[in-house]
């Protein structure tokens, strides 16, 4: 796997790009009178690498069904950029407007080769007809070995995506998001049941994407947040309770107190 | 612009020529050899197997759906059974003044529920272009308003199935009314000619036969292009992951609806071919049990490979034929018996169980 942008993680400073890219404001999502969501209110800079912490029941998921249509919010607004509606789009519209999610469980295409896999999320035309018809060109191709290569899955082009292991499936999860020409990457649980080495390398990986894209990685793992993460948001019930860097996060007695509940 | 092609391989393309120009010797054995020849057929044996080769055409509609797209339709006879009145209402106009009544312009069961004129849902069926239009488009119409409505409520597994089978239970009841206009529980049936053409001539069952075998054939190829293509890959990957094909950017209920309706294209036009060759249609088409038979012969050839659901029809009507003649009444039971020991032990049907054998002794 080829590191392409590493950013110095000693900097205890948040890196925080110019261009705010996704805006949340004031939502409010319920559900049979439960808050999942209350008024919260994120924003995310192009080409941040922003971490999502929260105990069991903060709302991780929700937050992600919001951005990704596929839950609608009580109230509040999402803007994609300057000018995209969020809340006006289904999910396929979303996800071809370049904000690509990776499901907490792994979800590949198992009866499909990891070529074919790839191919399918390929940012193209994904109508009906012109998928019927549609034949790959060859700067296609290219780009689909490209990607393979990015997630280390060069050498398994040809396998079904079912015979990988639980790392490899995760690492193509994240190559199918790549091949959408995301500009804002929903990363729901990563490392989860990986191995360490994996773990590392899925770092890495999550890393070198940043720049490039906005990355958002929802986490129970702490230690893996430490890797990864400039900036930290602690959900607690719905709404963000902070905002800052790993080290102001683990200091802070309000965190403290919702995850140890003292 | 030129006309993008669907990719076609060649070594299948001639197996399945290789395959019709065997079926094709049927009807000639029927038609050149004297009844003393070993390899001559009788024009009931001809009929017999065309008609296993239409239920083998709706097989390969139904294993789109259900094998590759996972949509388990419980209701795919009322396509069949739409291609078949289709037809049906045009070989109707055929019969003219040769009616029991000898009425010019109504049908014999028209003349005897006292109607004076032709319903307007009858008019241009005697027009053979006409009837053709209306065999492929009343099951896709309706598999499209039905797909639509279902698809993007997003209805999907055992809820799907259920509400196929309504359809199909509300379709039979309605068919059965005599002020439908279609016949009543009696249906359609004392067909004269086709194209002017004799119906109960050797010549004519032997060009239906081989219209039915080409039918089958083209379509054979249509699907295995269509399932090969990129939107077959789609289609497979709804049917394993749904939620991740609409977040890559797809709209997983137009591919559903693509794909429900073109399988319903092509069982109407399995219903289309059966009925000249078996003279008769009738709301019984309609019967939920028929639909579920349909899954059977998919299940027991092994869904998800095309050919596989070709052969499951063929054996298991062939099955039906030889034990309705010997013991009828152990027939359902057979039946059964063949679909719990499919799902128990040959999960992947006849074809699944071959290949599986291959690789093992490879």
């Amino acid at each position: 796997m080829t590191t392409l942008l590493q950013k110095p993680l000693d900097s205890d400073e948040p890196v925080v790009g110019l261009h705010p890219i996704l805006y949340m404001e004031d939502v409010t999502v319920s559900f049979d009178g439960f808050r999942a969501l209350n008024n919260l209110n994120l924003y995310i800079d192009e080409g941040e690498l922003r971490c999502i912490i929260g105990p069991n029941g903060a709302g991780k998921t929700t937050l992600m069904d919001v951005i990704t249509g596929k839950t609608r919010p009580d109230r509040g607004t999402v803007f994609f950029g300057q000018t995209t509606d969020l809340l006006s789009l289904d999910e396929p519209a979303i996800a071809h407007a370049g904000i690509c999610r990776k499901f907490q469980k792994p979800s590949v295409f198992e009866q499909l080769s990891v070529f074919e896999n790839l191919e399918l999320a390929m940012h193209t035309d994904k109508r009906v007809w012109p998928t019927l018809f549609a034949r790959l060109k060859g700067t296609e191709r290219a780009a689909i070995d490209a990607v393979a290569e990015t997630i280390g899955l060069q050498n398994c082009r040809t396998l079904r995506a079912g015979t990988l292991s639980h790392g490899q499936k995760q690492w193509l999860e994240i190559g199918m998001l790549l091949m959408q020409k995301p500009r804002v990457l929903l990363v729901d649980e990563p490392v989860a049941g990986m191995t360490h080495q994996e773990t590392e390398r899925t770092a890495e990986l999550l890393q070198s994407l940043a720049g490039q894209h906005s990355v958002i990685v929802v986490e129970h793992d702490m230690a893996f947040v430490r890797s990864i993460a400039r900036k930290v948001t602690v959900l607690h019930e719905g709404s963000v309770l902070m905002e800052g860097t790993m080290d102001d996060v683990q200091n802070d007695p309000r965190v403290i107190q919702v995850y140890l509940g003292a | 612009m030129s006309f993008p092609a669907l990719p076609l391989d060649k070594p299948v393309l001639y197996r399945v020529m290789a395959l019709l120009a065997a079926l094709l010797l049927i009807p000639l054995g029927n038609l050149l050899l004297p009844e003393s020849s070993a390899l001559h057929f009788s024009t009931y044996t001809v009929s017999l197997l065309g008609k296993y080769l239409t239920f083998a055409l709706l097989a390969l509609a139904l294993d789109l759906v259900w094998g590759y797209c996972g949509i388990l339709s419980l209701g795919h006879g009322v396509f069949f059974a739409l291609g078949g009145y289709a037809m049906g209402m045009y070989l109707m106009r055929q019969i003219g003044e040769r009616g029991v009544y000898g009425n010019p312009l109504l049908p014999d069961f028209m003349v005897f529920l006292n109607w004076q004129t032709l319903p307007w849902y009858w008019l241009g069926f005697d027009h053979f272009a006409y009837a053709l239009l209306m065999i492929v488009l009343a099951p896709a119409v309706l598999a499209f308003v039905f797909g639509w409505l279902a698809f993007r409520s997003r209805v999907t597994g055992v809820y799907l199935s259920i509400i196929t089978q309504a359809l199909a239970y509300a379709l039979m009841l309605a068919f059965f009314r005599n002020e439908m206009g279609f016949g009543g529980n009696n249906g359609l049936t004392d067909f004269k000619d086709i194209l002017g053409y004799n119906l109960q001539q050797d010549a004519t069952r032997d060009v239906l036969f081989a219209v039915t075998a080409l039918s089958v054939a083209l379509a054979y190829l249509a699907a295995r292009a269509v399932v090969r293509s990129k939107l077959g890959r789609v289609v497979l990957a709804v049917r394993d992951a749904e939620s991740r094909v609409r977040f890559l950017g797809y709209r997983v209920e137009m591919f559903k609806l693509w794909i429900f309706v073109f399988s319903a294209i092509l069982a109407g036009i399995a219903g289309a071919l059966y009925v000249p060759q078996v003279g008769i249609i009738n709301p019984s088409e309609f019967s939920p049990l028929n639909s579920l038979e349909i899954v059977i012969w998919v299940a027991v050839g092994g869904r998800g490979t095309l050919y596989g659901a070709l052969l499951g029809a063929i054996l298991v009507n062939y099955g039906k034929t030889v034990f309705t003649a010997v013991l009828p009444e152990v027939w359902l039971f057979a039946l059964g018996t063949i679909f719990i020991v499919v799902t128990l032990f040959l999960p992947d049907g006849l074809v699944g169980f071959w290949q599986r054998h291959r690789r093992e002794h490879a």
